[in-house]
């Protein structure tokens, strides 16, 4: 997993409360083998005026040309601004990895749905939560400046505006730590390394029976 | 100080690390793969640049979305015609082929359901930690193994690392004592458990099967029981290892060679809970009360006996569970009342990972042997559960016996378990199926299905509507 330890981005503002996965991802993109490529489809029944069908060529379909990601310099964002209870819905992870293929790097909202929370940290994507009347700021930030951009300082839990002016917000410890070194669960087993590898020879002689060559 | 049970012996030998936070780091040792769970698994290595942990700790097969006619079969990957199905058999291969997985491919005499094809080919042995991208793999815990099913994220973890971060689970032992009725199965008796406990009994348990009944049943019998731990909410079913397993696991291609078995089969001899270990919850079932059973609704746990009717509405001792037999009756098509051998029929279903076994299909061909599939039926299919149970039931003759009684004989894989593939119901079609899952839905839209043994299924096949098959013709002589 890429690590996290600052990131300075286009904030893309999109005013509502519930987006769910459906609406982050559609569901006929589902049925993919993949789970990278879906950078295009994110958000796909806001972002075009057909639908989306999985093999189908994106870059010839119609744009919704008033969706935020369409317009310049929006469809370079890396930070998103929602509403509450970010991400409900299913539980499958190809939500936050078509939010991490698009090239957004942090969401910040007031609450996030809990599984997509989760997945969030395991695909180098950081879920900011932000109380309602900060958001609302930044909203209102986003607003008045076009194309407004953010510095988000992970190892000192801050947001930090252009004009020096900085925002603190909460992190699990244990997940910073992963996000900093870019560990995700895989990265964190593969800590255990050297345990792995002994348990594997005490049990071999026990059971070499176990062992396949 | 108590005894240990199976369950956390398995654990205990498993542990690779305990952590901080109650959870711990358990090593495994056997994956299983097959298409519909393993392709973002492994694009996940390759995007991070990773390896296999261990290369042959893994054994993959395609079985969810194969085609079990012959015809689209002989055709290759190519010949699949549902576009999905064929990419995802075509990106199993491509992965095993790059990882350099041992794979049964579609067309390999030894491919089959992996549930099935893991034990028949000793890849699951006693002792053992077994995972698979599916929640049948409580299958294999029958040869006194540590299994269950994982998420895709869970599957690419193993591949990675060989390990999996646990929490343990609590320890239920469901006791059958006694010895069981003629025709009564593995299947019989968990149905009946599941009846007994529901659908959430077994949630946050490893459930181990003992007693006198489970003892002198066969590893087949075992497998079926296991598979259904899930169905009961309990990611894992256990049974005890005994002479019943040595002699199933011996031989196989991947059991210990020669000069290993002594010591292995010595090893597996402790893979018994100790007659003092305690248990969080016991429950108890007299095998001779246990008679075949059939489901009538949309969980497994709405089960009755061949004797017995849909309940009522007002059956119902809650008002959630009023409203439970109500939505039921009305998916299923029953006002309540109904005697459960009146439900006519439109399709049998005789397969899945539950119940396609050599045994199983023995089973129903005693009990279809010189019979005819009812002409109301719409169609009766057979489907064995691996490549190898085929050959072996054709050698047997089987076969015939089915296709002479108009039943149709496929080629290995889930079929209509979950409807992957062309092997659907009809909206509205009843069908009597030896599969784990009535859902709605489950094996077609707006399917019905009534979950019964392999027996019971070919006997309401030529009934046309389910019969009590202890009182049907057994002309092959089955025991
Ligand atoms: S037979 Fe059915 S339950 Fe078993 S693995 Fe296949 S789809 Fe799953």
């Amino acid at each position: 997993m890429k690590a996290f330890t600052t990131h300075k981005g286009i904030v893309a503002p999109m005013d509502r409360a519930n987006i769910d996965t459906d609406m982050i991802i559609p569901k006929q993109f589902l049925k993919s083998i993949k789970r990278s490529g879906f950078g295009p489809n994110l958000f796909d029944e806001l972002r075009y005026t057909d639908l989306g069908l999985p093999d189908a060529d994106n870059s010839a379909r119609p744009l919704n040309k008033d969706f935020i990601l369409n317009r310049a310099p929006y469809n370079k964002s890396s930070v998103l601004l929602a509403r509450e209870n970010f991400g409900c819905g299913s539980s499958r992870e190809h939500a936050p990895w078509a939010l991490e293929d698009f090239g957004f790097r942090v969401v910040i909202a007031p609450s996030f749905a809990d599984i997509f929370f989760n997945n969030c940290f395991k695909n180098a994507l950081l879920p900011i939560v932000l109380s309602e009347a900060i958001v609302d700021d930044l909203f209102k930030d986003v607003a008045a400046v076009e194309g407004l951009e953010l510095t988000v300082d992970l190892e000192n839990q801050k947001i930090i505006k252009s004009d020096g002016s900085e925002i603190a917000f909460e992190v699990d410890a244990f997940r910073k730590h992963c996000l900093l070194n870019g560990l995700d669960d895989i990265g964190l087993t593969l800590q255990d390394e050297g345990a792995i590898k002994s348990y594997e020879e005490q049990r071999k002689q026990q059971a070499p029976w176990l062992f396949r060559a | 100080m108590a005894g240990f049970t199976l369950y956390d012996k398995l654990w205990a030998q498993h542990v690779v690390k305990e952590r901080e936070d109650g959870t711990a780091l358990i090593y495994i040792d056997r994956q299983l793969l097959h298409e519909v769970t393993s392709p973002q698994a492994f694009e996940g290595l390759r995007l991070a640049g990773r390896k296999l942990w261990s290369v042959p700790a893994n054994l993959a097969t395609p079985d969810h979305n194969v085609p079990t006619t012959l015809t689209e079969r002989q055709a290759g990957i190519e010949g699949i015609e549902d576009p999905v199905s064929r990419i995802q058999v075509q990106t199993l291969d491509d992965n095993c082929d790059e990882f350099g997985v041992e794979e049964f491919k579609m067309n390999d005499v030894r491919q089959g359901i992996v549930h099935v094809v893991g034990p028949e080919q000793g890849a699951t042995l006693p002792g053992m930690t077994v995972v698979c991208g599916d929640s049948h793999t409580a299958t294999h815990g029958a040869f006194a193994a540590l299994a269950h099913g994982i998420g895709t994220s869970e599957v690419e973890h193993v591949m990675a690392t060989q390990c999996l971060i646990q929490r343990k689970m609590k320890n239920l032992l469901i006791k059958v004592e006694g010895e069981l009725g003629q025709a009564i199965t593995g299947k019989d008796v968990v149905l009946h458990v599941i009846g007994v406990i529901g659908t959430a009994g077994g949630n946050g348990y490893a459930m181990e099967f003992g007693g006198s009944a489970i003892r002198s049943m066969s590893m087949e019998g075992r497998m079926t029981m296991c598979n259904m731990a899930i169905e009961a909410g309990a990611r894992v079913g256990m049974v005890a290892f005994d002479r019943i397993t040595q002699d199933y696991v011996q031989g196989r291609p991947f059991a210990p060679t020669q000069d290993q078995w002594e010591g292995a089969v010595s090893n597996w001899a402790n893979l018994v809970s100790d007659d003092d270990a305690v248990f969080d919850k016991v429950v108890e079932v007299n095998a001779a009360d246990i008679i075949p059973q059939v489901t009538w609704g949309t969980s497994p746990e709405m089960v009755t006996t061949i004797d017995g009717f849909v309940p009522k509405v007002e059956d119902g001792v809650t008002d959630e569970h009023k409203e439970a037999i109500q939505r039921a009756h009305k998916y299923m098509g029953f006002e309540g009342g109904e005697a459960i051998t009146d439900i006519q029929l439109d399709r049998v279903f005789i397969g899945s990972c539950t119940n396609s076994r050599i045994e199983d299909l023995r089973a129903a061909a005693a009990v279809a042997k010189g019979g005819k599939v009812a002409n109301t039926l719409k169609q009766a299919l057979v489907v064995p559960g691996s490549g190898l149970v085929k050959a072996q039931a054709e050698a047997e003759g089987l076969h015939t016996i089915f296709t002479d009684a108009g039943f149709e004989w496929r080629e290995p894989g889930c079929s209509m378990c979950l409807a992957m593939n062309a092997d659907k119901l009809g909206s509205g079609e009843h069908c009597a199926s030896t599969s784990n899952r009535n859902f709605e839905g489950r094996q077609g839209y707006g399917g019905r299905t009534h979950l019964v043994s392999p027996a019971m299924a070919a006997a309401a096949a030529i009934a046309g509507h389910f019969v009590d098959v202890r009182h049907f013709n057994l002309e092959g002589g089955a025991k």
